[in-house]
Parts: structure tokens; sequence; C-alpha cells
């Protein structure tokens, strides 16, 4: 009777007032052991299929690796004078800010965990300097968000977790609205979108950098699927996650530079992931909970709702 | 008495490789169709030796679970330590049923634990997870011949009492 008790008054504490991140991670010191056993196999194989591999199969490989590598580094050309253009473009409109991120790649622990969670643990932790609410990335796009960490592994939410929710931006037209999990992999759902709002299947939807967590302009999904039906107030949008989230070995951890206006420009203090130009056409009225929770105390994942300058 | 300290370390050492089991890797849709290793250990040993393994055992397993596979605490450990408290008042009627009708009671045992997990869940993040989830108490009552075989030999030959 008293552990069912404390059973629930655990729940309670956990889900209400998130207290027990310390215990959890005094813990984990105990299940990380486990962690790393359950991964061990699938680390060796990979090991050894890497260290046995012949050579042709080598050559090959490294051929392969080498024209993509041309191929991105003509691409990243490309993208640099864009990026110099932005900038200047932006400067006469004073509103220019500092791109450029760092990245740490980290590889995911082979372990299964709660199956109606969408969380992945990955090998690096405190001690790389992952923090917590930290975006992590694969090749492609968004996966998630660092929910928590321990000095060795880390745990990360993926964006289509039913408790998360994304503030993202369509590509197209700077629609922004958020992107809710909905427990399955491979579906998000935009459940703030009025009927009559600009959006087709293909729209790619990139991160708008509203909740403070996940630097702007990266990719997140492609929607899939809309549904307009005249009498109700919302359509019902799903996209598909551009993220190979159930595929991926390795991930970006990425550190965001602080989005500072440069000195030399910086007569308003307008914060650079808030685009003054976007229009607030899109109500967006997220009623997942965390209200008023500061960013730091928000184990559920949530991403914090977005400031909306228009509303 | 030590005797009972190898015990104490035979018993850790199969909620281990449950726990292990519990978050190796499958494949996505292989997932609903794993059973509950850790539950279904602690039953064994719960009928088996109810002196030794008790609610108390199932709250802290409940609670290491919880830990690794990242759910609230307190989720794994409320199911496992009511599912316990039945099992422990009913130990002496388990043990001497047949096999099928063993399966049938442990089958109702894990359905109490899912469902307390499901509850859990429902409440704090408002979703439901599909039917064929269910496939996981059935698999596991499917499976307990072989599980209480297994840990009676094991038992046996280490001699824990």
């Amino acid at each position: 009777m008293t552990a069912v008790l404390l059973s629930l008054a655990l729940l309670v504490l956990d889900h209400r007032f998130h207290h027990l991140q310390q215990l959890r991670s005094a813990l984990s010191f105990l299940t990380y052991p486990l962690q790393y056993l359950a991964d061990l196999p699938f680390t060796t194989s990979h090991w050894l299929s890497e260290a046995t591999s012949s050579h042709e199969v080598l050559y090959e490989r490294n051929q392969q690796l080498h024209a993509e590598n041309l191929r991105l580094q003509a691409e990243l050309q490309k993208y640099e004078s864009l990026q110099a253009e932005n900038m200047r473009l932006r400067d006469l409109v004073d509103s220019s800010f500092k791109v450029g991120d760092r990245v740490l790649v980290a590889e995911m622990a082979s372990v299964d965990l709660d199956p109606y969670k969408q969380q992945v643990i990955i090998k690096k932790g405190a001690v790389s300097g992952v923090f917590e609410g930290q975006p992590v990335l694969d090749a492609r796009a968004v996966m998630g968000q660092v929910i928590e960490v321990n000095p060795l592994a880390s745990t990360v939410l993926l964006i289509t977790d039913s408790s998360h929710a994304l503030p993202v931006q369509v590509l197209r037209n700077g629609l922004r609205t958020i992107a809710v999990g909905t427990g399955r992999i491979d579906e998000l759902k935009l459940p703030y979108l009025p009927t009559n709002s600009d959006i087709v299947v293909g729209d790619l939807l990139v991160t708008s950098g509203l909740g403070g967590k996940f630097p702007p302009g990266y990719p997140v999904a492609t929607v899939t699927r809309v549904d307009r039906s005249p009498d109700a107030p919302f359509s019902s949008v799903f996209a598909e996650p551009r993220a190979h989230l159930d595929r991926s070995r390795e991930v970006l951890l990425v550190w965001t530079v602080p989005n500072d206006v440069p000195s030399a420009y910086a007569p308003t203090d307008a914060p650079a992931d808030a685009p003054p130009d976007a229009p607030a056409d899109d109500q967006t009225t997220p009623d997942e909970g965390a209200p008023a929770t500061p960013a730091e105390s928000n184990p559920a994942g949530m991403d914090s709702t977005p400031t909306e300058p228009g509303t | 008495m030590s005797g009972s300290g190898d015990g104490r370390l035979i018993i850790v050492a199969t909620l281990c490789v449950a726990m292990l089991l519990t978050i190796l890797p499958m494949p996505e849709w292989a997932r609903p169709f794993r059973p509950q290793w850790v539950a279904l250990v602690l039953l064994y040993w719960a009928i088996a030796l109810p002196h030794r393994v008790g609610v108390g055992t199932g709250f802290i397993a409940g609670i290491v679970l919880d830990v690794l596979t990242g759910t609230l605490l307190g989720q794994h450990s409320l199911g496992l330590t009511v599912v316990i408290f039945i099992a422990i008042q009913l130990h002496q009627r388990i043990r001497v049923f047949p096999f099928w009708q063993q399966s049938l009671g442990i089958l109702i045992l894990l359905i109490i634990d899912h469902l307390l997990g499901l509850w859990v869940t429902g409440a704090t993040r408002g979703v439901a997870p599909p039917l064929i989830y269910w496939a996981m108490p059935l698999i596991g009552a499917l499976l307990w011949p072989w599980i209480f075989v297994t840990l009676r030999k094991t038992r046996r030959h280490f001699k824990v009492s």
C-alpha cells in the first residue's frame, strides 16, 4: 500500500513539479552500464564490419564520399555567396545577425526505450558539453531536442513525440505555425492552421526559431496531407519529418551562436529570431501545457511557446 | 549467511538480464510484441520466494526501469508493486496450478500491470497507444512456462531459497 502511494507521489512529483531530475541522474549511473551492455553487440558488430571490410569496399566508399564531398563543396560555395548577399541586404534594413552554429557529431545508442515515447539515447553527455534543450539534427533535418543530460549519455526527445511541439514556418511563404508530434515516428500534425491558410501538399516546413530553442531555418518536415472541411475552424494538416528518425545512427548536436546583433549594427535590440517582416497572420495558440514555465524547467520536452510579436 | 548473499546476487542478476531484454533494440514493428520481462521475472521470484522478493523489490526495480526507459518515475513501479502484492497474496495457489492455468493467472497480472502503465500514460500525456500493444501481456503469458522452468532451474542450481 505504501509502495503504491509512494509510486503515485513520485509520479505526481515528476510530472507536475519536475523535482526529481537529480534522483534520475543519480540512478542513471546504475542504468548506464545496462544501456551500454545492450548497445555493445551492435557497436561491436558495427566496428567489426568496419574493421574487416575489404579493400575494394573501402575504396568504393571512399570514392563515393569524395564525389559527394565535391558536390557539397560546390553547393557550399553557392550557399556562402547567398549568405553574404543575405547579410548585405539585412544590413540595409539594420537587422543583420550572426549566422553560424557549432556542431558535434554524436552516435546513437542502440537501445529501445518506452514504446509509447519517441526518444533515443545518444552517447554524448555533459562531459562533451551537451545541455538540456539542445537541438539535435541529423544530416537532413531536425530530429528533436535533448531532454536529459547525464555525464556520458543523454536522452533526446524526437519531434514526433506526442508531447513535443515545434514552432515552424512554411518555407514557401513564411506562414508560421506549430508542428506537434503524433506519437508515430513518421508523422507530425499542424493543428493550428485555419481552413483558409495557404498551405499545400509538398510544402517544406523549416524551424522558425521562435521558441528560442531551435535555430531558425533548419528543415523539419514535408507536408503530406491537407484536409480542409468547410465546417471545421482548422484544417487538419499532416507532415512527414525529413530526418530519418528511425534510421539515423549519427546525429548532430548544435550549439547556436547566441543571436547577438553585432555591435556595429545594433541600434535596435531586436531579437534576431523574430523577423520583423513576417506578419502574424496565423493564430497559433498551442494548448499544450507549459503556459508560463521557464525554458529550463521544461523536461516534458515542450518547446516553449513562441512569443508572437503581433498577438 | 553467505548463501543468502549469493541468492540476492542471483535475483539481481536475473533482473538485470530482464532489463537488458527490455531495452534491447528491436525493429519498429516488433515493439508491441516485447513482453514485460521485468514483470515476468519479478513475478516468478515473488511466487517462488515471497519472503525474499516482495513489494519493496518490485518498487525499486520499477524505479530503475523508469530511469532506464525514460518514463515518469513511478510509472513502472506502480504496476509492479500492485501486481507483486497480488501475486504474493495468491502465491500458494499459483504454485500448484498446472502450467496453462499459471499462464492464465500471469496473463491477468500482466494485463493489470499493462493497464496501470496505460492509465499513467493516458493521464499524464493524453495519448492512447494502438491496440496492438495489448499483445505485450499476451506474449508474456505465452512465454511464462519457459521463463518459469528456466528460472526454477537457475534457482535450484544456485540453491537460492
